[in-house]
């Protein structure tokens, strides 16, 4: 019985994705339609368009201030947690538009990982880190909390550097460790779509090597949208890149496209000042 | 230029060093007069004893009445505060998150009755007992001492909340909780330590206030046994005992001042003690 709900729990997505028609892989996850975000001060995003490609990693490249992290906040409504942002458009996830009112967030946003540029683990337990989330989705059983724990931990290459220490608290982990925990915790959830904003920015070449790794297996199974300001990093990760400017999309395409042989002149010399 | 700039530093480090031991040696100086003038009169009797013949011209007996009558009072206001200024602070920060200008005024209008001293206070409570035919008692000594204590608790839980990252709220809320749920299971966690510190601060000015009490706790020899019963306190104890014309009572006032800078140390080294112990979770 337990193995069966686990089952079922845990290939919900697998299953999903095996009913889903070749023409239905291939349409994009998001579709991004004229999305803009302003202020009073002025416009931070300037009605963007943008279809984002299911279980790609798509790297959203640009000079700071152009509009990325905005852009990944506005695609799981943390936008909503500054009243100054003003934001219009469309985004639609799977075909419904996350930006109406009447979207249910918190599910909505489990749907979504996120990973920030510095990791910010919960005040608890790395244990209570990763069950954190299935808590929330009304999971109670506390052997399928474990599993998912374990297997979470597992995932992200953690579960051997932690299995003898899971109630210490969180905080006790090296910053390294503490980004791949908050992975494991966001994919605990079964989220479709992983959101990271620059999350190597803070770690050393070892764990940043590590996170990269972890995306290229993650790709298959989720669609993974990466804020980057490295240039290398995009070229060693990305299978579409979008490059920004200005709340602006320049450009956008295959990295070899984007990347080798830029057609503006902005991306060429941001390209030659990020070299 | 390079020898002005050497005695400019040690200029400097001199006024440093002068204005933090002077803090210091004015603490140990006051502690040094309460402690001298007190600590003969302190004894089991003085503290374990009700005051006998009256608080005033009595000269046996103890202050166990304002001991109790300062903890019942102290502890009933901030159990009320927090009730209040919990909810209150977390709703300032995770409720009013998008709109900063009523959080600004909230902060604003806190900040001023913070500020309003406590004789005010005790004169609002005593118009506000008048009004209700109420007699000086032990709840509306609480009501009052929770009034003052208020803003100072959700100001200093305010700040405790400032200090979490929203980076925090954001990993909470992008895992699916809601503004509650992310107020109870995550700030509220993040901020426990700094919670203690403020409320064991703010129950150290409430056991602290004579002029709140003044008008509405009244004073009274007795322990009180119910809430609409007068209640005395230690720094009313010392206020109306140390114009005693009988020197045992004024000895007992001395004595009443240093139950009460005890309690205050104790609440203090608890404070900082707590805070550390329970800052384990805490993400920085």
């Amino acid at each position: 019985m337990f193995t069966e709900k686990l089952f079922k729990q845990t290939n919900a997505y697998t299953k999903s994705k095996l009913k889903m028609s070749k023409a239905d892989i291939e349409k994009p996850i998001i579709q991004i339609k004229g999305l803009s975000v302003k202020t009073h001060e002025g416009e931070i995003l300037k009605s963007i368009n943008l279809d984002i490609p299911r279980n790609k990693i798509v790297v959203l490249l640009g000079p700071s201030g152009c509009g990325k992290t905005t852009l990944l906040k506005s695609l799981n409504r943390l936008t909503d947690l500054h009243k100054e942002l003003i934001v219009g458009g469309e985004v639609l996830i799977d075909g419904k538009d996350i930006l109406k009112a009447s979207q249910d967030l918190p599910i909505m946003r489990q749907k979504m990982g996120l990973l920030s540029q510095r990791p910010f683990p919960l005040p608890v337990s790395i244990y209570k880190n990763v069950s954190y989330g299935l808590k929330l989705k009304g999971v109670r059983n506390k052997k399928l909390i474990a599993h998912s724990v374990e297997s979470n931990l597992k995932r992200v290459g953690l579960w051997d550097e932690v299995k003898d220490r899971l109630n210490n608290p969180a905080n006790s982990l090296s910053i390294g460790q503490q980004q791949r925990l908050c992975l494991a915790r966001g994919l605990a959830v079964k989220p479709t779509i992983i959101l990271a904003d620059e999350p190597t920015s803070a770690l050393d070449p070892i764990s940043t090597k590590t996170i990269e790794n972890l995306f290229k297996e993650l790709k298959e199974h989720y669609t993974i949208i990466l804020v980057t300001h490295v240039l290398r990093q995009a070229v060693r990760l990305a299978d579409h890149v979008v490059f920004m400017y200005y709340g602006d999309i320049i450009e956008q395409g295959h990295p070899d496209d984007i990347l080798k042989n830029p057609q503006t002149e902005i991306l060429k010399k941001y390209l030659i000042d990020g070299n | 230029m390079r020898k002005w700039k050497t005695i400019e530093e040690q200029i400097f480090k001199v006024i440093s060093f002068l204005a933090a031991y002077s803090v210091i040696a004015i603490l140990l100086f006051l502690l040094f007069v309460v402690f001298n003038k007190g600590i003969g009169a302190l004894s089991w009797d003085t503290i374990l004893k009700l005051p006998k013949g009256g608080y005033y011209f009595g000269g046996e007996g103890g202050i166990l009445n304002a001991i109790i009558g300062s903890f019942y009072l102290s502890v009933g206001a901030t159990v009320l505060a927090v009730f209040i200024g919990l909810p209150a602070a977390l709703f300032i920060n995770v409720q009013l998150i998008r709109m900063k200008r009523v959080q600004n005024t909230i902060r604003y209008l806190l900040d001023a009755l913070w500020g309003i001293p406590s004789i005010v206070y005790g004169a609002f409570g005593f118009a506000v007992m008048l009004f209700f035919g109420l007699n000086a008692s032990l709840l509306a000594g609480i009501i009052t001492v929770a009034l003052l204590i208020t803003p100072i608790l959700v100001r200093a839980f305010d700040e405790v909340l400032k200090t979490i990252p929203v980076e925090l709220q954001e990993a909470s809320f992008s895992l699916g909780s809601t503004r509650t749920e992310t107020a109870l299971k995550v700030l509220f966690k993040q901020g426990f330590a700094g919670f203690i510190t403020a409320l064991l601060l703010a129950f150290g000015r409430g056991i602290g206030d004579a002029a709140s009490v003044l008008f509405t706790g009244g004073y009274t020899d007795n322990i009180p046994i119910s809430l609409d019963e007068p209640v005395a306190t230690l720094p009313l104890a010392i206020f109306f005992q140390l114009s005693s014309p009988i020197e045992e009572v004024r000895q007992r006032a001395y004595a009443a001042a240093v139950v009460l800078t005890i309690f205050i140390l104790v609440i203090s080294v608890s404070a900082r003690l707590l805070s550390k112990r329970y800052s384990r979770n805490i993400i920085k």
